[in-house]
Order: C-alpha cells, then sequence, then structure tokens
C-alpha cells in the first residue's frame, strides 16, 4: 500500500516534472522597463496601467502561447535600464523589451537589442534617431518633429505670419525649436525670435516682456509637461491672452494627465499632438472608460496610448508568426502592421519601423467642467518628418 | 618612558592597522569567487561594484578628513564625459581611458578645492552641491558636445590592455570593474594608513589642535580632496565604459544624494562603508522593486532612520561591532 502510494507520487512527480518544461515553453514574456520611481513617475504609471488594460481586455493566451508581463523600474537611469534589459534577456529569456520612458533609456539598450536580437518596442521615448540604432527597435509612441512640424503648417495656413518660439534649453527643447523654426520658414513664415528658458526653476516673466514687445501673431512653446502650467499662468497674468497673440505648440504642454490643474489660463491654446483624452471615436470612449475604471479616475495621456499599443503590437506580431519568437520573423511581421488605436488609425512604416500616426489640431476647452484639448483638425499619415528629409 | 619608545608605539599601532584582518581576505576572496559563481548577477554586481569605488572616493572626504559632500556626481560625471569623449576622439581602450578620466576629475577637485575648503560645513554642503549643478547645467547646454539631455552614445570599448574584451562580455566586464576596484581599495588603504591619512584625521577631530601641532591643514585637504575626485571620476568613467551612453543622470543631484545614502548606510571612516552600503542598497533597490517598484524607496528611507538614530558614525558595521562587543563582554564576565 505504502509502496503503491510511493510509486504514484514518483509517477506524479515525473509527470510534472514533464509537464514544466513544455509549460515553460508555451510561455511567452515580456519585459516592461519604465520609470516607476524618481521624475518621471507618472510616465510610467500610464505606461503600465495601459499595458496592463490591453492585457486585461485581450486575455494572456496568443498563436497558444501564454503571455506573461514583468514589470521592471529603471528610476530613468539609463545604467539601469541597460542592466535591466541584460538581466532579463539573460536570465528571465524574455522574448521582447517594451517600455523605455526618455531617450537616454532607450539609446542605452539599443545595442542589447541588436546583440541578442529581441525585438525592443519603444513605447514614449520620441527623439527622431533612436529608431536608427538597432534594427530591432520599432517605435509606437511619436517622434518629437511630427507635432512640431504639423503645428507650423497649421500656424502657415491660418494667418500666423510672425512667430516668437520660446523652448526649454534642453535637447528635446532645441530639437522642437528647430523642427517648428525650419518648417515654418520653408512655408514663408517668419521667426521673430527664438528664446530659451533654463530647465532649473524657470521664470518665464521677463521672457514675456520680450514677447509682448515683438509683437508676434503667436508664440510657440516647448516645455516638459509639468512647467507648462506656469508659462500659462504667467501668460494670463500679464495679459498676453487679451493681446491678440495666441499661444500655440506641440501637444506636451497641455498634456492630458496634468491638464485639469491648469486652470482656465489654458483656455484656447492650440496644440498639435498623436493623442486627446478627448479624441471623438468609440474605440477611444470605450478606452478612456475602462483605463479611468481600472486606475482611479486617472486621465489616460499619450504615453498610455504608446504603451496600449505597443502590447497590442507585440500580440499582433506573435499572431503572425504562429507564437514563433524568433527575432527577424518577429520585426519581419510588425513592419507595416496596421491598426486602429484609441488615438485613431496607426501602422508601423516598413522602412523606418517608426510610427505612422494622423496628427490632430487640438484646442484646450472647458467640457463639463473639466479641461480637455479638443480636436478640430486633421493631418493624416504623419511619418517622422526627421527621417524623411534625409532621404 | 622614553620618545624613542612612544615612536615605536605609533609605528606599531599603525602596522597593526594596515595589516589586514582575515575577515578581509575572505570578503575579496568571495568577490572574486562570485566572477565565477554568480553569472546571472554580473550585471547587477558590476554596478555594485562601480557605486562601491564611487562611495569609497567619499569615504576618503566624509569618513578621514570630515568633509561633507552634497556634489561629489560632478566628479563622477566629468570623469565618465572624459572617458567617452576621450573613447571616441583617441582611443577606446580602456584602461587608457580611466588614467584620463582620473587625471582630469583630479584637476577639476584641485581647482574646485578651493572653494570648498573655506568655511564651515554648512558652507561646504552648499558649495559642493553649487558646483555639482554648474557641472550639470554646463553639461546640459554644451549638447553639441555631450548629447544634452539624449544622452552621448557611440563609445567604443576596446579590449583591456589590447587583450581582454569586455564589450558585450558580462564576466570579464565584471573581473575588470572588481580588479580596478580592488587596486584602488589597495592604494586607498594605505593612504589611510599613512602619516599623512592620520593627519586628516587629526585634522577631523580638532582643526585647531592639528594646525598647532604644525599639520598644514588646508594643503591636506586640497590633497584629499583631489584624490577623491580623482577616484571618482575613474569611477564614472567606470560606468561609462560598461554602459552604452552616458547622460545627464550621471551628474545630477540624485545621484551626489545616493551615494551619501550608500555611505552613510554602510558606514563611514573604515573604506568597507561604501562597498557595504552600495551592495545593500542596489540589491534593495532590485529584490525589493522587483516586488513593489514603487515603495523601496521607503523601505530605503526606513532604514536610513534606523541608521541614523542607533549606529550613526559606523552604519550597519556599528551594530555588527556593538553585538560583537557585548559578546566578549559576556565571555570574560
Amino acid at each position: 500500500m505504502l509502496r503503491r502510494s510511493f510509486l504514484a507520487a514518483l509517477a506524479a512527480t515525473a509527470l510534472a516534472a514533464g509537464a514544466t518544461p513544455a509549460a515553460a515553453q508555451e510561455t511567452v514574456k515580456i519585459g516592461l522597463i519604465i520609470p516607476l520611481t524618481g521624475p518621471f513617475t507618472t510616465t510610467g504609471k500610464q505606461l503600465e496601467a495601459a499595458a496592463k488594460l490591453y492585457m486585461e481586455q485581450n486575455g494572456t493566451t496568443v498563436a497558444g502561447k501564454k503571455i506573461e508581463l514583468i514589470v521592471r523600474d529603471d528610476a530613468g537611469r539609463a545604467e539601469n535600464t541597460a542592466r535591466i534589459a541584460g538581466e532579463l534577456i539573460q536570465n528571465d529569456k524574455v522574448s521582447f523589451l517594451a517600455g523605455f520612458g526618455l531617450t537616454p533609456l532607450a539609446m542605452a539598450t539599443a545595442p542589447i537589442a541588436t546583440n541578442s536580437k529581441v525585438p525592443m518596442v519603444v513605447m514614449m521615448a520620441g527623439t527622431s534617431i533612436i529608431t536608427e540604432r538597432s534594427p530591432y527597435i520599432v517605435r509606437t509612441s511619436f517622434t518629437l518633429g511630427q507635432s512640431a512640424v504639423i503645428i507650423a503648417d497649421w500656424a502657415a495656413q491660418n494667418k500666423i505670419k510672425k512667430v516668437v518660439t520660446l523652448v526649454t534649453d534642453y535637447a528635446p527643447g532645441h530639437d522642437a525649436e528647430k523642427s517648428f523654426v525650419d518648417q515654418f520658414k520653408s512655408k514663408g513664415g517668419e521667426i521673430v525670435e527664438s528664446l530659451r528658458v533654463p530647465i532649473q526653476n524657470p521664470d518665464f516673466a521677463p521672457f514675456l516682456q520680450r514677447v509682448i514687445d515683438a509683437k508676434p501673431d503667436a508664440l510657440y512653446v516647448f516645455t516638459p509637461s509639468g512647467v507648462g502650467a506656469i508659462l500659462m499662468k504667467q501668460f494670463v497674468e500679464r495679459g498676453l491672452d487679451k493681446s491678440g497673440i495666441r499661444l500655440i505648440g506641440p501637444g506636451d504642454i497641455t498634456d492630458d494627465d496634468v491638464l485639469p490643474g491648469f486652470g482656465d489660463a489654458a483656455v484656447g491654446v492650440v496644440t498639435a499632438h498623436n493623442y486627446s483624452t478627448d479624441h471623438p471615436s468609440a474605440k477611444n470612449k470605450e478606452y478612456v472608460a475602462a483605463f479611468r475604471k481600472a486606475n482611479a479616475g486617472m486621465r489616460p495621456n499619450f504615453a498610455s496610448v504608446g504603451g496600449y499599443d505597443g502590447i497590442h503590437l507585440i500580440y499582433e506580431a506573435l499572431k503572425k508568426t504562429g507564437g514563433k519568437t524568433d527575432g527577424d520573423a518577429l520585426l519581419a511581421a510588425m513592419k507595416g502592421l496596421k491598426w486602429e488605436s484609441p488615438r485613431g488609425p496607426i501602422s508601423i512604416d516598413p522602412e523606418t519601423r517608426d510610427i505612422v500616426q494622423t496628427i490632430y489640431i487640438r484646442r484646450v476647452e472647458k467640457k463639463n467642467g473639466e479641461l480637455y484639448n479638443v480636436e478640430f483638425a486633421s493631418f493624416p499619415d504623419v511619418k517622422d518628418p526627421v527621417k524623411a528629409a534625409k532621404k | 618612558m622614553s620618545s624613542l619608545d612612544t615612536a615605536k608605539d605609533a609605528s606599531n599601532v599603525m602596522t597593526r592597522k594596515r595589516s589586514w584582518h582575515w575577515l578581509e581576505y575572505a570578503f575579496w576572496l568571495a568577490a572574486a569567487a562570485s566572477v565565477f559563481l554568480l553569472p546571472s548577477q554580473h550585471a547587477l554586481l558590476t554596478q555594485i561594484a562601480i557605486w562601491s569605488l564611487f562611495a569609497l572616493s567619499l569615504d576618503l572626504l566624509l569618513g578621514y578628513a570630515g568633509i561633507v559632500s552634497l556634489g561629489h556626481a560632478a566628479y563622477f560625471g566629468f570623469g565618465a564625459y572624459v572617458a567617452a569623449l576621450f573613447a571616441i576622439n583617441f582611443t577606446g581602450e580602456p584602461v587608457t581611458g580611466l588614467l584620463v578620466a582620473g587625471v582630469a576629475a583630479g584637476l577639476l577637485g584641485l581647482v574646485t578645492s578651493l572653494l570648498v575648503l573655506r568655511g564651515t560645513d554648512l558652507t561646504r554642503l552648499m558649495v559642493t552641491l553649487g558646483i555639482a549643478l554648474v557641472m550639470y547645467e554646463i553639461a546640459n547646454q554644451m549638447s553639441w558636445l555631450t548629447g544634452g539631455a539624449d544622452g552621448l552614445t557611440g563609445m567604443p570599448v576596446n579590449p583591456v590592455l589590447g587583450f581582454f574584451p569586455i564589450y558585450f562580455r558580462q564576466a570579464n566586464s565584471y573581473a575588470y570593474v572588481l580588479v580596478v576596484l580592488f587596486v584602488l581599495f589597495v592604494v586607498a588603504k594605505r593612504i589611510v594608513h599613512s602619516p599623512f591619512g592620520y593627519s586628516l584625521r587629526a585634522i577631523k577631530g580638532n582643526p585647531l589642535r592639528a594646525s598647532s601641532i604644525g599639520i598644514p591643514n588646508n594643503p591636506r585637504l586640497i590633497a584629499v580632496y583631489t584624490i577623491a575626485a580623482a577616484y571618482a571620476g575613474i569611477a564614472g568613467a567606470l560606468l561609462a565604459q560598461t554602459t552604452p551612453v552616458v547622460s545627464l543622470t550621471y551628474i545630477d543631484f540624485q545621484r551626489s544624494a545616493d551615494v551619501l545614502l550608500m555611505l552613510i548606510i554602510g558606514g563611514t571612516g573604515y573604506l568597507y562603508g561604501g562597498i557595504i552600503g552600495s551592495a545593500l542598497f542596489l540589491v534593495a533597490q532590485k529584490f525589493i522593486g522587483n516586488i513593489t517598484p514603487q515603495y523601496w524607496e521607503f523601505w530605503i528611507g526606513f532604514a536610513l532612520v534606523v541608521i541614523a538614530l542607533f549606529a550613526r558614525d559606523r552604519g550597519l558595521f556599528s551594530i555588527v561591532e556593538r553585538i560583537a562587543a557585548w559578546r566578549k563582554r559576556g565571555a570574560k564576565p
């Protein structure tokens, strides 16, 4: 009796042992590396919430494989991102790397993706050059140039002739300035003055005085999202809103996540961007409702759609390869994919592996007592202008 | 007691302190063994070794000379940028890069020490903080050279001394960093147990008395500040060589604050504090972070409060010391 149960136990163990490797083989792991501590926590939270929401809505089985999401915090430091990426590939055997909240974080991981042939889905970082750093990088967010160039086009078409630019003095700010200035000049516009404000503790008052003196038709602004509120407050305090000078810029300054805290000063600001919480499609209404429900009322912003679509891209690529996790096959499957995102129709450019999407022109308005970026014009199928210019 | 005896006693004390305890041998043997035994953790261990070197350099200042600094990342980041730019423009041989970064950071330390050594602790805190902020802004502004907020990439990493490849070789790269840490640790140990090192402690204990017995306070402090800056620069260069990008976070306030935290957790004034502290800090960040990424900082803060209350001087190590002392007392009633 004892012996039989012992044998049974042995058999069960053998079965379990036999079954475990098979089960492990069935699992496909995604390593999501995002900043969850440090100054860029909000970006990380948006990305994580969106990735989890997508998996909750679409199940965790794709092409017969179980999908497992491993979330890791890099605190916004490049050396951590690179280390974690290496560990995820080596120790956890992930088939995808995803996340990347800032440009240096993506740059640090690019050689690792190339070396190990693991697809790397950039869900947030926006500098143009990132996708050129590895043939295994695909981007689902946006590039800085997309919004900056489109707002220049829109301004030129809407009787704005003279513009003063005002950007935060760091690399993305310089890019935003250059993209806008080049495009606006090529459309016959005039740049009266280009101002740069320091990144630490910015006080816009002296700069705004120079704007008043220059009397442009519009002030073009690019700042990190939180700083936009200070600028808009001072813009109104100094009476620039009544002087007929319009405030325009890429959508980072009216980030949906922080917009409700801006107050009425932000009303009327016109920006160009790839996503607004207010985007009037059925798909987006459903997305926003589900996102807010799962995250204590938090608004999804442009970072979140990068995360949501990034996981979608991974799911679709796996479906196309029939669950195979070979890096080259997955990349081939990702190139040229088209789908309907909460932000509208998007696709992956098969040549550059960068995102192609509609850029919307939006005006900040009050709806039901809350501020939203309300879309009123759109430019479809916008590619990264920096790469397009290189050809 | 004749003066000859006193001199002999002093030299005995110094020899005894300079010699190695068996625990130290065990520690370095374990570190060497980890190259072969823990391949899955090499990336983390590499980071720990680099932070250890950085914390060791701060220990030379804080633990021995009593100079508090809130801006030590200035030299770390400067060393990293120098190493990266040197590799891009001249040669990608890592040891040469370390030397160049060390000399450059040392020179920066020498120049800035003249500012730092004025005034009291509070002044020094502010001046070191200010130097780091200025360095940060310079790195940000010169984006044509440093890449600014986008980071500096494209740094070649050739085999060490021409024959030991570390690029994309996790084990080799860890071994390289560990050897550098060990060599610089041995040098630091010689420094702090030399007459020079003892004079620093005298200055730390009471600057007035130190100068009245003939110690030239300022030249000594300038020397140690320069050495510490060179150490920090080498640590930065190591991080640049083992990470594919040098970014502004190498030089930000958070890094200066973190290294101070690590050193205080591990304890100051016995050289191992930085190593123990950075190991605890990074292991906690990784493993608590894997469970609840958002809350690991809570536990670091908690540990800091406990240490500040119960084990001020030597961090966690003093708790071990207290237990040892207590057991000794218990052994002979």
